[in-house]
């Protein structure tokens, strides 16, 4: 499908790096940040639907507990732990990640800023295949003897660090490397993002004057680089602990378990952050144009995320809250917990701000992008509770984190990616993405998102705990049974709504209508180049020059109602 | 665009310029990388000083565990500071004249061997005195920290390595040469915070 890009690319001239392999071997070994940018997006699409999939028969095994799922037949305790775990890891690491950040980073940081290419290109590849083979490894490792690591995505020992308690030797080692890998790829990946923003912009962009999805991306890759380190620390102890038994967690042996935890989530709260920041920034890009207005509070936005990326590094222990902390700590980071909140009310607050008096235009990606902001609200408001650490302690580890937690996670890994694949479908492909379709598979998807996870708020409140294999077993939590099995019929209705996502990515792939350069009247510079851009992005002598702010909407010194960065006046 | 007054007042901007570079792509990208790497030794060293804390009576090394040779390596570390400080006088000479940097260079290069092979030296010794991964979470960390920045170490030399053969044959630019250094200054300066955490 992205074979168009590269026949497209044959056309022009551009011989500063096209000297490569022909052919399929030319798709493979391409250095091109649109090509890395649909490899990205193309894989991260079939870990979706793995990752999907595992949803479906865990949902089943719950909602229907042992019996056979069609499609996988009767799930055992340990594959049911490994699907979650599986479930969890791949929508995070493997959907989330390089949908988000690699291939929107990819695909947009050179278009938006007027580079032909990011600075370092053979990185960029290296940073591609590298997380192949990472995504690779976590499949390989559901395949092995023992099954696949069952102890879920935070991985917490004594349970992932000795196999005489997981029983997944094999497979805990194959998911920590995996892990591992993935987090070198988006290393590099990092790397070239931020020095591409800083070095490769066109000339007349200024600070203030890059697109904000860009400076979110780059916000994104920097939190991305300073948390990952304790991570990847404690990830080779862990390894360590299981493969030599060196006993850093290992409390009998003079280690701690608590000590994982802490370096875990130093990463995993800035990863929430690492996602939701550029799911945020391809959304304010998107009610900008189709609110066909200037964007209220430019700066604000852009100070708003890095606050947010500062104090992401210091809420961490609110996911430790029952792991026995110092309650005096627990003080402290409810209170950064709970002011974490106001950074990120306010970039809600500005894209309403930016909505009011415009003249709103209902795309298919206008919706999404709506959806993102009522439905991020409602996993945004759920988290007081489970910040503030005398709530915790009562909802932890129940249903009602994991609703919490799909209400931030799928608008930012699934609503934000819909709503920027649907926004950039023409720049990307040259073809207009069919409006009907769109609508159906919106409405679809959204209605049927909430009828899974809100069913799970009152489960949760109700105090049904998470990781339960089979709820028939637990008298008291089998009363929530009805919920259960809602929640599972409106996840198979949603999965049911994507095969009309993909009809509509085909049919018009193949004959959708002729998108032009600028379909949605947009400003940002990718829009002035041919859809889909040359290699090199545009003809070598008409590089792009900016003389203005990317949201110049409706000015009113203009009879057109936008303006884009690159017209002198 | 001022013409027009009851309109936005957009300020006339000056004809456009490439943006101004603080550092060339290649020294900024290895910046980026190294503050992930202060993060990977930061989150190593917290860890230490985690479990060292809740050590049983404070003992540290625990009981029947070897002490570090603190005397040797202090040669190993001078070797290593000595190496980033003639790396520094060969940036300088390179500046003037590219040709003459070859020689400290090398010095650099060779002292940066040494310290690795003295290490290795060491934990030979150490082996032997029943210090292992397993023998203790003393252990562990032990060759686990120092370890990881051997590992960086020879990464460090295998760069230098390239970049000495590249000034050889006068194909080394400035900014491979900057990219190299600030990775081989990282190295030498993250040692002494080690040293001094793990071996004291």
């Amino acid at each position: 499908m992205s074979h168009a890009v590269t026949a497209d690319s044959h056309g022009h001239a551009h011989d500063a790096h096209d000297h490569g392999p022909q052919g399929i071997l030319k798709y493979i070994w391409s250095t091109d940040h649109k090509i890395i940018a649909m490899q990205y997006m193309f894989t991260g699409m079939i870990m979706a639907l793995i990752g999907g999939f595992m949803a479906y028969v865990f949902r089943m095994q719950l909602a229907f507990p042992g019996q056979s799922v069609p499609g996988f037949g009767v799930v055992s305790p340990g594959e049911y732990n490994s699907l979650v775990t599986n479930h969890g890891s791949i929508m995070i690491f493997w959907v989330a990640m390089p949908v988000l950040i690699a291939a929107f980073g990819n695909y947009l940081i050179p278009l938006m800023t007027g580079a032909d290419d990011m600075v370092f290109p053979r990185i960029n590849r290296l940073s591609y295949q590298i997380f192949l083979i990472s995504a690779i490894l976590i499949i390989a490792s559901l395949f092995v003897s023992g099954g696949g690591f069952g102890g879920a995505w935070t991985a917490y020992p004594p349970l992932s660090s000795m196999s005489e308690y997981s029983l997944t030797k094999l497979g805990s080692s194959m998911w920590l490397l995996a892990v591992a890998l993935e987090f070198v790829a988006f290393l590099l990946g990092g790397i070239n993002f931020i020095v591409t923003l800083m070095n490769a912009r066109a000339p007349g962009m200024k600070a203030y004057d890059i697109p904000i999805v860009c400076w979110m991306i780059v916000i994104a890759s920097i939190l991305f680089m300073l948390s990952v380190g304790p991570l990847i620390a404690g990830a080779v102890m862990l390894l360590f602990d299981q493969m030599i038994g060196t006993g850093f967690f290992d409390p009998t042996r003079g280690g701690d378990p608590v000590l994982w935890q802490h370096l875990f989530w130093f990463f995993g709260h800035p990863e929430v952050y690492v996602v939701l920041l550029p799911a945020i920034g391809i959304v304010i890009e998107i009610i900008a144009t189709f609110a066909r207005k200037q964007l209220f509070g430019y700066k604000i936005i852009l100070y708003t995320a890095i606050v947010t990326g500062i104090l992401s590094f210091f809420v961490w222990a609110h996911h430790q809250f029952i792991a026995g902390i110092d309650p005096r700590m627990a003080n402290v980071f409810t209170v950064t917990t709970l002011l974490i909140s106001v950074p990120i009310a306010e970039m809600m607050f500005v894209t309403v701000a930016t909505l009011y008096g415009g003249s709103i235009r209902f795309t298919t990606p206008m919706l999404w992008a709506l959806a993102f902001v009522a439905e991020f609200l409602i996993g945004g408001v759920t988290g007081i509770f489970l910040g503030a650490s005398g709530s915790d302690i009562y909802l932890h580890d129940t249903y009602f984190v994991l609703a919490h937690f799909h209400y931030t996670f799928f608008p930012i890994a699934i609503i934000g990616t819909f709503a920027g694949f649907t926004y950039w479908f023409p720049k990307m492909f040259g073809k207009m993405m069919n409006e009907t379709l769109g609508k159906i598979h919106f409405w679809g998807t959204i209605i049927s998102f909430n009828f899974i996870f809100i069913p799970l708020f009152f489960l949760g409140i109700g105090g049904q705990h998470r990781r339960i294999y089979n709820y028939e077993n637990f008298p008291d939590l089998i009363a929530g049974q009805p919920l259960r099995v809602v929640a599972t019929v409106a996840m198979l209705a949603m999965l049911a709504f994507q095969v009309v996502f993909f009809i509509n990515l085909f049919s018009s792939l193949k004959s959708g209508k002729k998108a032009g350069n600028n379909p949605w009247k947009a400003n940002t510079l990718e829009w002035t180049t041919t859809s889909p851009p040359p290699h090199g992005n545009w003809p070598q002598d008409e590089m792009p020059k900016v003389y203005r702010g990317p949201y110049e909407y409706s000015h009113p010194d203009r009879d057109e109602d936008y303006w884009p960065q690159n017209l002198p006046s | 665009m001022s013409t027009s007054s009851a309109t936005i007042d957009t300020p006339a901007r000056p004809a456009p310029t490439p943006p101004r570079q603080l550092l060339p792509n290649g020294v900024m990208g290895m910046a980026i990388f190294i503050f992930t790497e202060v993060m990977l030794f930061a989150g190593l060293v917290s860890a230490h000083e985690i479990v060292r804390s809740q050590s049983i009576g404070e003992m540290w090394p625990p009981y029947g565990q070897p002490r570090l040779s603190l005397g040797e390596t202090a040669i190993n570390t001078a070797a290593l500071l000595l190496s980033g400080f003639v790396l520094y006088l060969a940036n300088r000479i390179f500046k003037q004249d590219k040709a003459k940097a070859v020689a400290p260079t090398l010095v650099a290069l060779l002292l940066g061997i040494f310290f690795v092979g003295a290490q290795g030296a060491e934990w030979v010794a150490l082996l032997g005195d029943g210090l292992t991964m397993t023998s203790s979470t003393y252990g562990a960390f032990f060759y686990t920290i120092v370890g990881t920045h051997g590992l960086h170490a020879l990464s460090a030399i295998l760069a230098l390595g390239w970049a000495w053969s590249r000034l050889r044959t006068g194909k080394l630019t400035a900014t491979e040469f900057t990219t190299v250094q600030v990775f081989w200054y990282f190295v030498v300066l993250v040692w002494p915070f080690l040293y001094l955490q793990v071996y004291l």
